[in-house]
């Protein structure tokens, strides 16, 4: 075990960031000309680090799976985008994002980067606006905030329920003009199969491409991983099918340490599971329960006979509901962070109070906010003595306007008119908070690879607010890591172009192209999905909202087994050199068989409880989570020592010196 | 499990240089509750077991938002319901014993990569002619709320910024003409006074490009705002028809 | 490949189809309101009159060479979209249910207009061209009462033959269907589409797609059943 350097700047927190940007190296433009950057994944962080770079004269070259870069899975984040621009005046500032995100994240995040987060977040709404995103404006033409979980200021700017979407597809615009200009050289349907190593920096990937299955040979200087996160380790998850940690963990393999892999965000409000049929879960935007209240029967004959089909949520009587989490925290309300609200579902479903068939959903009611929103309207129209129809009516007018496209989602998905039934809503996993670890330049341990957005393990700690992935994902790829790479490819610019014939290259293609041969030779019975499907059920009952050692322990091994069934009884069928989706999916899935089992053992080794990782055996008497900051305030990096279940675990250690620990309450 | 029985009349091509059919599958079981995706899993889970080839088809985010699904599902894009699509799309809206046939967008400009994937690499093209404001990231830009806009043409400019992609307007029209694609990009930045300084160089490149692509022309069908799974409205094409005009009569 | 010139690009095409679509209109406004001179069934007298000036009147002798022009690029113009549309789908659907977001004559403009092409040089056939003296002449047909050549007479004969009545409906049916599309369609094409407006738009396009057409059909009914003697 070593203990890692984050390379974190000296200096007051307020200036680290400043101070370290007029002290790095710069590439002067014409030698930017000669350095050669590959850019994994075309999410928020890729495509606007892709853009970015080569405005700037690089060459870069974009990799993506999807059948175009506008289709990274950033597009489906609904919510928001914080930034401390305090434009609605409730006191918010760059300190306040900053310890929000901390607080939020259970003091498990590396409080340089946080700030500098914080301190970016602004420029990145100035840039999107810039470059034509249509955020929510009011009536004077100004941008429009919401407020979010974990805040108790309104500093999320959205558009609509598609905020992910207009700001990849204003970063997707930005990467197109650079496209046409020639600047960058755009490979969709392909996949990184490897890192390629050379005298031990990051010289290129070996990729895939999906369509004739050609293995390819790519060299740069530098190579940055944007690929997103992990959470289809669990196979249902709000991920898209397609996402992925295979470069991540290819990477990984090559040298670059896994950092908390155990991290996981299950995002509180998804519509439940309804069958064995089902690929993935859909997400009801956070902005809901800004509006939505939460609630479960009070009587636990209630539940039954809801779950039964015999009552309806709307037979119940006002006074035999619990507002759970108005209860338990009656000052962030149906607005604590995710992971709180996430355990107090679970925890009044496990008792029994569960309000679908199977027991595993609580209600997500807007039957007052149609009401309060109907009386106003009643007012600004002056209708006297409105009926209670004409305020129903009135206020589901406004409700349709705030959520009318996540209502028809809902409705298309389950088949039941929201606006009449309250919304059934369960857990999923949503999202990653662990990843490779990087320094405060975000390099990771292989010099010259660099990991943005998700894929990194980043600013968010143990769980990270609403609102705050896009921000991250923007703000490594516009305003920190075109910066931050130019230190380390100043030392390039008389390398010349990375040469593909290399001895590495050629061995990191074999390998690759043996372990597709591998696929195509095991010739089981069972398609993949079977072993991903029972891969995720083992991660979600053992390493999922609740976690012990007992069953982590069991999971390791079911893991292991799982895993030794796949390499002898998966069938993939087809032909390698061609467009072969099960194959994709086989090498993808034979990743999350050896990830999942790293998952575990991180879980297993962090003896307390924080954000998104809770521990059964560490909780306070009101269950909340207990961490223990004394033994495990550091980030647990993994090394990859050839086998899987035997990395090597190194430490970062956290320091806090602009805020102090304390137990995070939402009370 | 659900109890529907289906008939399904799948394109199948084994690449792109291959001569394709419709080949019937039998599927059973079909719960209502399961996305056109999930059913199409389930078969393709039946045709491994089988020792078959699983049919090709496009999909990722599962929640209509990425636009990589496609389908021309019962002779309509993206099937039967409206402003939604292929992965949205749930069975309970089909019945026992239906005959579905299921095929990948028809247009030269998207040719077929393998059974119902298509390539729509012309879209790119086409955002790369001109669908951008030409910004580069900096960090000292104007505050974002230096320059108000009004809410009216800040929200036509987000319907139009809601397209995503999919090519379900190609698909629709029997010209399998662009133009939806093409004036929802234009629309969104001539709403907004960021995109006005290049509005016009922005229309004639990217509808310069749609025609190299060999998009058909418009003719004002219709087909394509009501197949669009996000209601792009039609006055986006009469839009583009407009500042197409100006920049063609007043280009230098 | 790019395309470029008069007939350039996809938008420019449309923009020759919208003008010369309106052009053609305002030609039917005229040709209407002329010939339904015949219902004063004052034999023709009126009739005559005014088609005396329209065959002789210098402007109205050049503008019937924008006319044919005019009608030439709208039908080169559609015969081009044709072809290049029916060239962007080369594979086309197994099944389509076309009906479920489309209109079938805003899809068959194609063959509307043919149709009325080939209606149109029946006309022409049977008025202009003997009219023009280009093949045979009005002299077999007399003066009128006001001592006017007598175009009236050609029509009572022309009409006077159910055949020739009936593909004049079917003709007329066809110009309806084009109409109903193409009156419309013009508006979009040059991009005036308001949601204030378009109500009022579709309307006159539907009343304006249902009057001329029936004006047309009406004469040959009406000679054909006597009414206009």
């Amino acid at each position: 075990m070593s203990i890692l350097d984050a390379k974190v700047p000296a200096g007051p927190i307020e200036r680290k960031w400043s101070e370290h940007k007029d002290h790095i190296r710069l590439v002067n433009p014409a030698n930017k000309r000669s350095i050669d950057i590959i850019v994994v994944g075309t999410g928020l962080a890729g495509a606007s680090a892709a853009a970015s770079l080569a405005e700037m004269g690089y060459n870069v070259k974009s990799f993506c799976y999807q059948d175009s870069s506008r289709r990274a899975h950033s597009i489906a984040a609904q919510g928001g985008i914080n930034a401390a621009k305090n434009y609605p005046n409730d006191g918010d500032s760059v300190y306040r994002l900053f310890y929000d995100t901390l607080k939020g994240g259970d003091y498990r995040s590396r409080e340089a980067n946080t700030w500098r987060l914080a301190e970016v977040s602004a420029s990145i709404i100035d840039q999107c606006v810039a470059q034509g995103v249509p955020f929510a404006r009011d009536y004077g033409g100004l941008l429009d905030n919401r407020s979010f979980g974990g805040a108790q200021v309104s500093r999320t700017f959205y558009a609509r329920g598609q905020t992910g979407q207009q700001l990849l597809l204003g970063a997707y615009s930005a990467l197109m003009r650079q496209v046409g200009k020639g600047k960058v050289k755009m490979y969709d349907r392909h996949e990184m199969l490897d890192l390629v190593v050379v005298e031990g920096k990051a010289r290129g990937i070996i990729a895939r491409n999906l369509v004739t299955g050609e293995l390819e040979r790519h060299g740069a200087h530098a190579v940055l991983l944007c690929t997103g996160g992990y959470g289809n380790v669990f196979f249902l998850s709000t991920n898209a099918m397609g996402s992925n940690v295979t470069a991540a963990w290819k990477a990984h393999k090559r040298g670059a340490y896994m950092a908390n892999p155990c991290y996981t965000q299950i995002h509180p409000t998804c519509i439940p599971v309804s069958g064995d049929h089902q690929s993935k879960l859909t997400l009801m935007s956070e902005s809901l329960r800004n509006d939505g209240r939460i609630w479960v029967p009070k009587k636990l004959e209630d539940a039954k006979a809801i779950q039964e089909g015999k009552k309806k949520g709307s037979d119940i009587a006002e006074d035999d509901r619990d507002y759970y989490l108005e209860r338990r925290y009656p000052s962030f309300g149906n607005l604590v962070p995710r992971d709180v609200a996430s355990r107090a579902a679970k925890e009044r479903c496990d008792a029994g109070f569960g309000v679908n068939r199977t027991g595993e959903a609580v209600y997500l009611d807007f039957a007052s906010a149609i009401e309060r929103y109907g009386k106003m309207e009643a007012n600004v129209h002056h209708i006297d003595n409105p009926s209670p129809e004409k305020i129903r009516e009135l206020g589901m007018k406004v409700v349709s306007e705030k959520y009318g496209n996540l209502f028809d989602m809902y409705e298309n998905i389950v088949g039941e008119n929201p606006y009449v039934h309250a919304m059934k809503i369960y857990p999923a996993v949503h999202y990653t908070m662990g990843g490779l670890w990087v320094d405060y330049n975000l390099q990771s341990t292989v010099p010259g690879m660099y990991v943005l957005g998700e894929a990194n393990f980043s600013d968010h700690g143990a769980n990270r607010l609403g609102a705050s992935a896009l921000m991250q994902g923007l703000a490594d790829g516009y305003f920190i890591l075109p910066y931050t790479i130019a230190d380390y490819v100043a030392s390039d610019i008389r390398t010349g172009p990375i040469k593909t014939d290399t001895a590495e290259f050629v061995e990191a293609e074999k390998s690759v192209r043996e372990r597709i041969d591998k696929f195509f030779n095991t010739k089981g019975t069972e398609p993949v999905d079977h072993f991903h499907k029972r891969l995720g059920k083992v991660m979600w009952e053992k390493c999922g909202m609740a976690r012990n050692a007992k069953g982590l322990q069991e999971g390791i091994e079911e893991i292991r087994r799982i895993r030794d069934d796949f390499w002898a009884n998966v069938r993939v069928p087809g032909k390698p050199n061609e467009l072969n989706q099960e194959l994709e999916k086989a090498g993808r899935v034979a990743d999350f068989l050896e990830l999942g089992e790293l998952m575990c053992k991180d879980a297993l080794n962090r003896n307390e409880s924080c954000g998104g990782h809770f521990r059964e055996e560490y909780q306070t008497e009101e269950g909340e989570a207990l961490r223990d900051d004394e033994n495990f305030a550091y980030v647990a990096a993994w090394e990859w020592t050839g086998e899987p279940g035997k990395d090597v675990m190194h430490k970062e250690e956290l320091k806090f010196e602009a805020l102090k620990l304390s137990q995070r309450s939402y009370k | 499990m659900g109890n529907m029985k289906l008939t399904l009349k799948i394109w199948r091509q084994a690449d792109a240089k291959a001569k394709g059919a419709m080949v019937d599958y039998q599927v059973s079981d079909i719960s209502e509750d399961m996305s056109f995706l999930e059913m199409l899993d389930v078969l393709n889970d039946r045709l491994v077991r089988e020792g078959q080839e699983p049919i090709a088809f496009d999909h990722d985010c599962r929640e209509g938002i990425c636009g990589a699904c496609s389908l021309f599902i019962d002779g309509r894009p993206h099937g039967p319901s409206r402003h939604i699509t292929t992965c949205q799309l749930h069975m309970r809206k089909f019945k026992d014993g239906d005959v579905i046939h299921v095929e990948p967008w028809r247009a030269g400009a998207f040719p077929v990569i393998k059974d119902l994937v298509v390539d729509r690499g012309a879209f790119d093209r086409i955002q790369a002619a001109g669908g951008f404001v030409s910004v580069n990231t900096m960090g000292n830009l104007v505050d974002a709320n230096a320059q108000p806009i009004p809410k009216l043409d800040s929200d036509k400019a987000f319907d139009a910024a809601a397209c995503i992609g999919c090519g379900a307007c190609v698909a629709a029209c029997p010209n399998s003409s662009a133009m939806l694609f093409v004036a929802a990009k234009v629309s969104q930045y001539a709403l907004l006074p960021q995109g006005r300084p290049e509005a016009k160089t922005r229309a004639l490149n990217m509808v310069e490009q749609m025609d190299t692509e060999g998009f058909g022309n418009c003719t004002n069908i219709g087909a394509c705002e009501i197949e669009c799974p996000k209601d792009i409205s039609l006055e986006n094409i009469a839009r583009l028809n407009r500042e197409y005009l100006g920049a063609e009569l007043s280009k230098e | 490949m790019a395309r470029q010139g008069l007939f350039g690009s996809s938008l420019i095409k449309k923009y020759w189809m919208a003008l010369t679509g309106l052009f053609l209109i305002s030609f039917l406004v005229a040709h209407a309101g002329i010939n339904a001179m015949i219902f004063f069934n004052d034999g023709g007298v009126t009739f005559n009159e005014w088609a005396h000036f329209m065959g002789t009147n210098l402007i109205i002798r050049t503008m019937e060479i924008v006319l044919f022009a005019g009608l030439i690029l709208h039908v080169v113009d559609g015969l081009m979209l044709w072809r290049q549309n029916r060239a962007a789908r080369p594979v086309d659907y197994a099944f389509a249910k076309h009906n479920a977001n489309s209109k079938w004559y805003s899809r068959s403009m194609g063959i509307l207009g043919t149709l009325i092409l080939l209606f149109l040089i029946i006309h022409l056939w049977h008025f202009w061209v003997p009219s023009r003296n280009i093949v045979g002449s009005l002299e077999p047909y007399g003066s009128d009462a006001a001592g006017r050549e007598n175009l009236f007479a050609l029509m009572i004969e022309v009409f006077s033959n159910p055949v020739v009545v009936i593909v004049y409906v079917l003709g007329c049916f066809s110009l309806f269907w084009h109409l109903l599309h193409g009156f419309k369609s013009a508006f979009q094409s040059l991009g005036l589409n308001h949601r204030k407006y378009n109500g009022f738009i579709a309307f006159c396009g539907a009343a304006f797609s249902i009057i001329v057409p029936v004006l047309f059909a009406a004469m040959p009914v009406s000679m054909y059943l006597g009414w206009i003697k």
